[in-house]
């Protein structure tokens, strides 16, 4: 993976003795709140609705077992003991001191970590496929594409201060496992019919209040032009994104409003004259990046298929967990492992310090030294030999980490809702929570197969919900917390967002909403093998809508 | 009028906290003073503008309270959540709050 070099070092090391004068001076009432609010913001520190929120990036969701245990001394010394992994694939500490946090920051930096670009108008931390560099399907690894815009976008003086936050997903494989078509730019990295590397580039997705779905601008783009062809569509949304009204004034707005034709001819004069400039990334460079994330040396591990035959044989519980939670990886003698933080009934994406050190454990023994975090809030291990996958298991029972069910009904994505978060109107945790315990037998969860639930506390959709097979939306009506379903949503390559059903549903009565939309999915499927998805786009919104309404009509809450 | 209590955020360390009747800034909400009639309410906000100019706090709000058998209860559920905490436990294997709560400023 990227280490830093003298500048990050030193760049880094800057901005915390920086912030640490600035948060002595507010803590001294040298500073008004209106002066350091965007200042402490710059540093992923929030104020939520109990205490300080830190938010710490985590570059494509890449860590180390050193990182890893540093964000458990992070949960253990200044925070309670516990973190929150988030589908941005960063990790958020829910009560830390604005007093400690310098200290905080400090100690990341010993292991080349920060919070900053974590919030505030600027492009943020660039989130990539977490099986990158191991998945059998992928054309190339898009991590170091991803440590290039990080390393370009980190304080570009052009960029800090953009009409709105900016989002950037990569992903190196047709199966988009970044959910690139949800993001300000998704970049697919691909080869031309001549070999060689570039990327397709989609603009204008997002979430939040105006959900869309991104727009591909380019079929091809030389990988040399990354950086050139990026800074257009940022000077493009610089100089005409909205800076009249929050809530328009994403790319997605813009995207809407021009035309994406119309944009992409913007786009494309810009790109003219930037073409050639020192922002053509020379092929060194990309040699230089590309070289950190060189796939790790794996030996031939064969005797594993033997050893696996024999431990699922004797464990139906470890039979489970890999036909789950461990998918194909490019070396045949190796696996995917998806550690779950979906434990049946628990909060989705938290882990406490003593499991974040197990993981560490874990991978350093037999994961090559290497964790991903997923936007989907679990954790990855990318490169788990088969013959080591029984003694990786065993560690993660002993952590409690050990749950199948990735890409089941209880592989729940919940923003944090208002249990934490300042902006949320309802709560998603525990709505989470109630699915999880309701749908949580191994036997139920296997005769359902894929179907990816997703819920936000708010419309500003940090759960992800609009791409969500099923989606939840709380709204706060008459002083209620009350639950929109969305069905249809999807974030792969095929995006589509989901369309709302009907009018909502109180808390106690939403699980039970879902029963019905899952016991009428199950009726109407072809075969088991027609997924949730694929039953919907088949038949429509009407058969839920009559299982959840009747005859009444369903009107949209 | 809804009875009312004034609630911040503690400029050290974010922890929200109420005005009681000592012109302090207490943890728990059931110490809050409560304002009755407008000139209250207006006492509590001009308390809480100076406390936020004076940077004891942040986040300075008046919201709406009811008495139910001697006990506060904010109206809207957020507030109520700002008061009791989390909903829900904390992760997992979490140990308790007693290891590592927050001691009073």
């Amino acid at each position: 993976m990227y280490r830093y070099d003298e500048f990050d070092h030193a760049f880094v090391a800057g901005r915390v003795e920086q912030f640490r004068d600035q948060v002595e001076r507010r803590l001294a009432g040298e500073l008004a709140e209106d002066a350091f609010k965007p200042l402490r913001l710059m540093n992923g520190v929030y104020l939520q609705l109990h205490a300080y929120m830190l938010r710490i990036a985590i570059p494509y969701g890449t860590l180390s077992a050193r990182q890893m245990r540093m964000l458990a001394h992070i949960g253990r010394k200044y925070d309670r003991g516990y973190g929150h992994f988030t589908t941005r694939q960063n990790i958020q500490f829910n009560w830390p001191k604005l007093s400690e946090i310098p200290d905080a920051l400090a100690d990341l930096a010993t292991v080349e970590m920060h919070a900053l670009q974590t919030s505030g108008n600027c492009i943020r931390n660039v989130t990539a496929d977490h099986f990158a560099g191991a998945a059998a399907d992928e054309v190339a690894d898009p991590r170091p594409y991803a440590e290039i815009l990080r390393q370009w976008s980190s304080v570009h003086p052009e960029f800090s201060f953009l009409p709105r936050k900016f989002k950037i997903a990569v992903t190196g494989a047709e199966r988009d496992r970044a959910a690139i078509q949800v993001h300000d730019i998704g970049l697919h990295l691909k080869k031309n019919d001549a070999g060689e590397i570039g990327f397709a580039v989609y603009v204008g997705g997002g979430q939040g209040r105006t959900p869309m779905v991104a727009k591909k601008i380019r079929d091809f783009l030389p990988e040399e032009d990354l950086l050139s062809y990026t800074t257009a569509i940022m000077r493009v949304y610089n100089l005409h994104g909205r800076r009249d009204n929050k809530y328009k004034a994403r790319i997605k707005i813009l995207v809407h409003e021009t035309g994406a034709e119309e944009l992409s001819r913007q786009v494309e004069a810009e790109f003219a004259e930037l073409k050639n400039t020192e922002l053509k990334l020379p092929e060194a460079d990309i040699a230089a990046i590309s070289a950190y994330f060189a796939p790790p040396e794996l030996p031939a591990r064969a005797e594993g298929w033997a050893n696996l035959a024999g431990w699922k044989k004797a464990d139906p519980a470890f039979a489970d967990w890999v036909r789950q939670n461990v998918q194909p990886h490019k070396h045949p003698d190796y696996g995917m492992v998806t550690i779950s933080l979906k434990p049946i009934g628990g909060i989705p994406g938290d882990a406490t310090s003593e499991q974040m050190e197990a993981v560490a454990d874990i991978a350093e023994d037999y994961a090559l030294d290497e964790i991903r975090v997923s936007h989907e809030q679990n954790l990855i291990l990318p490169h788990v030999a088969l013959a080591d996958l029984e003694a990786v298991y065993r560690g993660l029972v002993a952590a409690e980490l050990a749950t199948a069910n990735a890409g089941l009904i209880t592989d729940i994505i919940a923003c944090p809702g208002l249990d934490y978060c300042a902006l949320a109107n309802a709560r998603s945790i525990p709505v989470a929570q109630e699915i999880s315990t309701r749908f949580g037998s191994p036997e139920r969860q296997a005769e359902i197969g894929e179907l990816k639930i997703k819920i936000s506390g708010c419309i500003n959709a940090c759960g992800h919900h609009h791409v969500g097979h099923i989606g939840l939306l709380g709204v706060e009506k008459k002083g209620a917390e009350l639950y929109q379903i969305t069905l249809g949503g999807s974030g792969d390559e095929n995006t589509s967002i989901g369309e709302i059903i009907g009018r909502g549903f109180e808390p106690e009565k939403v699980t039970d909403a879902i029963e019905v939309i899952v016991d009428t999915y199950l009726g109407l499927r072809l075969d088991p093998s027609e997924t949730f998805l694929a039953a919907y786009r088949r038949v429509g919104p009407q058969p839920f809508k009559d299982a959840l309404y009747g005859d009444k009509t369903a009107e949209a809450a | 009028m809804a009875d009312k209590v004034l609630t911040a955020n503690r400029l050290s360390d974010g922890i929200s906290v109420w005005l009681d009747a000592a012109g302090n800034w207490n943890e728990s909400l059931q110490a809050a003073f409560v304002a009755r009639h407008k000139e209250a309410v207006d006492a509590l906000e001009a308390t809480g503008k100076q406390a936020f100019a004076d940077n004891k706090v942040v986040d300075v709000n008046v919201v709406d309270v009811e008495e139910v058998d001697g006990v506060l209860r904010p109206l809207r559920m957020r507030e109520r959540i700002r008061a009791d905490g989390p909903s829900i436990a904390y992760a997992a294997g979490y140990a308790g709050l007693t290891a590592t709560a927050v001691p009073a400023a």
